[in-house]
């Protein structure tokens, strides 16, 4: 039987007669954490953090902690910027704007801790500009949150101040990309920077350190102040702690957000019983677990990876895709990756190569441009599954696929390079059969018309 | 190794280490070697004659990494568990490498580095971006301008496949858009490696290029209401890699393989701005900057550029004119030259002035110098040419020799014309001798007062309203027609070689001088510019131990040839 939800970030979000207003949220407990937190002091919030193996909700799965403390905010002269990062645009995720609408505050106390633990006095939440209600909503919970005296000049009376200001993204997925998103933020195209040397913690936003994080893990930053880094840790599995936010869509009976602690349920146990199983009583296909830029995992697949034994050692397990357990490492091993936490089900009735050139257009539409594999490449990826959709696909195609894919991954400034790849690399991997029969099925046809196309 | 110097035009130099001296330990393709800590691989591959290709890379720009062309194969030395590089069999620290390839042009080289130019995942790495920079592009070589010296051809060869796996329906994008007053773009031949933009935004601040759109069909353009004419402009059409920004001037005008190249220095002002002169069959295409790190860098102004059609105007002299009975008749050089030089004999040397030109070169300059000594002329100057400054290569000086007529001791500032008007109205200067196509009714002597003179003799290339009036009209050189040198309002000392003969009957300058002398003293002993150097360097304190061949193509920087006076800064 499969765990059951552990609400920490969605406590309140969809529960009866909760409200996003400032009010609603202090009933509830609101900025009380706040206060503990500036209590605490910005040193012993850092070492909360760092112990409790927080990993960034973003998509990289990242130490929170390790990323903080890439800055000293004892010896930076410069000022120190953190973004709170509701760019929210990966296909299959929509987790953040449940709490940017439905509790505002929880963010907003999150983020205020976070800049108070490293001394920021300016900090920006970047929200994607389609968030229309969200920017609205976090604008009053800001005036409420200054008007109530937790944010602005000499916070709760402890001398701490701190600003901080809603920019609207730019209409693109790239905005997302952290230092994409430092540009737009400084007004520019948003285009990612090259790193080295430009890592946000050394030359970030005005060229100055800069903290960019996710929705969802600056909310648990009230969390663990609230109960402790160890505490914390204890939540999931090691190096997996804590709760995870799952947005399942697709082919199941009830899509939708459910919060887990991280690596408690397998991914057969969120679909079959969680989610109500596969729709119309049809057979699972696929999962894309991570996003639609995670490589997909096929079902029916024995999938081999190495797992830390009852006794510490390394032991080699096998499982079925249902028996994979819902983390960073887990996904990771089963070849894949736990990203944003979007995952996307497809059913046996799915047609992978429709699924895959789906997946492709979209990236050719949000590929920046800027460098030259992945503003050739992607487009390049579209057109060819494109045509081998509408069935004038050659015998040559999945093998010039592959190998355009591999000439873009790895090799790009940033990792929507990979993003556009992945899938590419793991649907011709995995359903390679499906591709060739969709070019033999339509082999005569797709000859006359390449003919064409060559003249 | 040389240390470039630091240009003031450029806020970048990437090709100058921090600290040339410090010098550190890195494996390049196996071997080790010193290099500086810092530089960055292509110019580390660079300095070991290697060669990284790259499109948006720049020495003179910020680096930005987006061609994906200089990716090259990294390592760090491996370290053991004592945190130590593990050192091989050669002493030398083994190496870690990292699967995934790196740009040369963001890294700088750190000890122990593992740099590979040439590995099979380099090669891949080449051959996927040379692919895909070409998927899209329009293959029109046949009647591309920058074909023959276009980065897409070049390195086709050496890293394309030479076929395409491309059946697909290209992007389509603007073609043939006017950018501004000089430059065509044509987007589809554009590799967006924003070298252009760049260029105008960091080095001439003027920030109207841009991208718009995304992904493959990404847009060079200017900003709306906007156009690209800054006077700096053309330099991004050298600096474009590929065929996407074209000079209106040049394009469809000849084929670079063409064209001669000569090596020059631009006469158009004072700061005489380094050239190559491309030339075929007798006629100048274009001018192209030539590197100088001590005088333009790699830049230089579209004023100057284009400063060269007048080398074909229809007008040019061609031919020795005499004036008889009120009207100029062409004439033999032989006639020219008796006729002139029995016109100075007439009149009393007091009674001599020369105008000379501070666009004259200082061979010319010589000859001249020593040709007033040999008559005991002492009314001698040159004709001022205030130009305008600008901030980066213009200076305020419109003579490009200037410092070298000072050093030669005929330039009193063009302070003389205006007395000279009025000695010549009340006959006491008698002869006048302009040179170097001065005109000097433009420089206050009265048209009236030159009808007054008993002889009036002129050099120049095209007429003008001194040449009209003059009694002799000897046809000489424009400065791609002849060969001579220069000193520029920062007392560099730089030399140029002719490109293309002169039209008709015309003659490069220092012969005029030479036969003129040889007419009127007999004796000559200066044949050729070697002759004259042999000479100057001899007895102009500035120039000695100098010789044409220690010029170089770079010049010399004189410490003699401070400004006397200083005009704004140039």
């Amino acid at each position: 039987m499969a765990a059951k939800e552990r609400r920490l970030i969605l406590k309140h979000v969809d529960a009866p007669g909760y409200t996003p207003d400032i009010a609603c949220y202090r009933k509830h407990g609101g900025y009380e954490m706040l206060k503990k937190g500036l209590a605490m002091g910005a040193n012993a919030i850092r070492e909360e953090v760092k112990k409790s193996q927080l990993r960034g909700r973003g998509g990289a799965g990242f130490s929170t902690g390790m990323k903080w403390s890439f800055i000293d905010p004892a010896k930076v002269t410069k000022p120190i910027y953190l973004i709170c990062n509701a760019d929210e645009s990966e296909p299959g995720t929509f987790k953040d704007r449940q709490i940017i609408h439905k509790d505002p505050h929880q963010l907003l106390e999150g983020m205020i801790l976070s800049c108070f633990a490293n001394g920021v006095k300016l900090a920006y939440l970047y929200i994607r500009c389609e968030f229309t209600t969200g920017w609205k909503v976090l604008e009053k919970a800001i005036a409420e949150a200054k008007a109530a005296g937790f944010l602005g000049k000499n916070i709760l009376n402890s001398g701490y101040d701190l600003e901080i200001h809603v920019h609207r993204g730019a209409g693109a997925y790239i905005c997302g990309e952290e230092t994409g998103l430092i540009e737009s933020l400084e007004g520019k195209r948003a285009y990612p920077r090259i790193k080295p040397p430009y890592f946000p913690a050394v030359l970030g936003l005005y060229m100055c350190p800069t903290i960019v994080n996710n929705v969802e893990t600056l909310c648990n930053v009230k969390h663990i102040v609230e109960m402790g880094g160890d505490a914390f840790a204890k939540i999931g599995k090691p190096n997996n702690t804590g709760t995870r936010i799952l947005c399942v869509s697709g082919d199941v009976v009830k899509p939708g957000y459910y919060e887990f602690e991280c690596g408690v349920l397998t991914l057969g146990e969120l679909i079959h019983e969680v989610c109500g199983g596969i729709r119309d009583g049809n057979r699972i296909k696929a999962v894309i677990p991570g996003g639609s830029s995670a490589k997909v995992l096929r079902a029916g697949e024995i999938y081999k990876f190495k797992q830390k034994g009852a006794d510490g050692t390394m032991v080699e397990a096998q499982m079925k895709l249902e028996d994979i357990p819902l983390d960073f490492d887990s996904l990771a091993a089963a070849g894949s990756m736990a990203g944003s936490g979007g995952i996307i089900v497809m059913d046996h009735k799915r047609d992978m190569v429709e699924c895959l050139a789906n997946i492709a257009g979209f990236y050719a539409h949000e590929s920046c441009g800027q460098c030259t594999p992945c503003r050739e490449g992607v487009l390049w990826m579209k057109k060819i599954l494109a045509r081998i959709a509408e069935g004038h696909g050659r015998d040559a195609d999945p093998e010039l696929l592959k190998d355009v894919a591999d000439k873009i991954a790895g090799r790009t400034i940033c990792a929507f390079g990979e993003a556009a790849a992945w899938p590419v690399q793991s649907f011709l991997a995995k359903f390679k059969e499906e591709f060739n029969m969709r070019i033999r099925r339509n082999g005569a046809a797709a000859k006359k018309d390449i003919v064409s196309l060559i003249h | 190794m040389s240390t470039p110097e630091k240009h003031p035009m450029n806020p970048w130099n990437h090709d100058v280490a921090k600290d040339e001296n410090d010098l550190i330990d890195v494996q390049v393709d196996g071997d080790w070697v010193k290099m500086p800590r810092g530089l960055n691989v292509v110019e580390v591959a660079h300095r070991l004659k290697k060669f990284i290709p790259h499109y948006c890379y720049h020495p003179k720009l910020s680096v930005v990494g987006n061609c994906r062309m200089c990716l090259f194969e990294m390592g760090t030395p491996r370290l053991g568990p004592d945190r130590q590089p593990v050192l091989g069999k050669d002493g030398k620290p083994e190496i870690a490498w990292i699967p995934r390839p790196q740009i040369g042009c963001a890294t700088g080289i750190t000890p122990g580095m593992g740099i590979r130019t040439d590995s099979p995942l380099v090669k891949d790495c080449r051959n996927g971006v040379m692919e895909f920079l070409l998927i899209n592009h329009p293959l029109d070589c046949p009647i591309c301008d920058q074909a023959g010296e276009c980065k897409l051809q070049e390195y086709s060869v050496e890293y394309g496949t030479g076929g395409s796996r491309f059946v697909e329906n290209k992007v389509k994008k603007p073609k043939n858009v006017d950018l501004g007053e000089r430059i065509v773009l044509d987007d589809e031949r554009c590799i967006l490696c924003s070298r252009c933009v760049r260029f105008s935004s960091e080095l001439t601040k003027d920030n109207v290029l841009g991208f718009v759109n995304r992904g493959s069909h990404s847009t060079l353009t200017a900003y709306p209401g906007k156009s690209f004419d800054n006077d700096y402009s053309l330099n991004t059409v050298d600096i474009c890699p590929v065929g996407a920004l074209t000079s209106k001037d040049f394009r469809f005008q000849m084929r670079v393989w063409f064209l001669k190249e000569t090596k020059g220095i631009c006469t158009s002002c004072g700061t005489g701005c380094n050239i190559t002169i491309g030339s075929r069959e007798g006629k100048v295409y274009r001018l192209t900057p030539r590197e100088n790190e001590a005088v333009n860098s790699q830049w230089m102004c579209d004023h100057g550029r284009l400063n060269f059609h007048y080398l074909e105007d229809k007008a040019r002299l061609q031919q020795p004119l005499l004036r008889a009975a009120g009207e100029q008749f062409p004439g033999p050089w032989i006639d020219a030259l008796s006729r002139a030089a029995e016109g100075l004999k007439k009149v009393k040397p007091a009674e001599i002035a020369v105008a000379a030109s501070a666009r004259m070169t200082n061979e010319e300059l010589y000859l001249l110098k020593r040709l007033v000594e040999e008559l005991g002329v002492t009314q001698v100057d040159t004709v001022n040419r205030p130009g305008q400054a600008d901030k980066f290569l213009r200076s305020a000086d419109g003579n490009p020799n200037t410092r070298g007529a000072e050093l030669l001791g005929l330039s009193q500032g063009g302070r003389k014309m205006v007395s000279w008007g009025v000695e010549i109205a009340a006959g006491k200067i008698k002869a006048l001798l302009v040179l170097g196509g001065e005109d000097v009714v433009k420089a206050g002597i009265p048209e009236s007062a030159l009808a007054e003179l008993e002889i009036l003799i002129t050099s120049a290339i095209l007429p003008n309203a001194t040449t009209r009036v003059a009694h002799v009209v000897l046809p000489g050189a424009g400065f791609a027609e002849k060969t001579g040198s220069m000193v520029n309002f920062h007392g560099r000392l730089q030399r140029f070689t002719r490109a293309i003969p002169t039209p008709g009957q015309a003659r490069e300058d220092w012969m005029i001088l030479r036969d003129l002398r040889e007419t009127l003293t007999g004796g000559n002993s200066l044949h050729s510019i070697e002759d004259i150097w042999k000479a100057m360097s001899s007895t102009v304190a500035a120039f000695t131990g100098l010789s044409w061949a220690k010029i170089g193509d770079r010049g010399i920087q004189l410490s003699s040839a401070t400004p006397s006076s200083t005009p704004a800064k140039s």
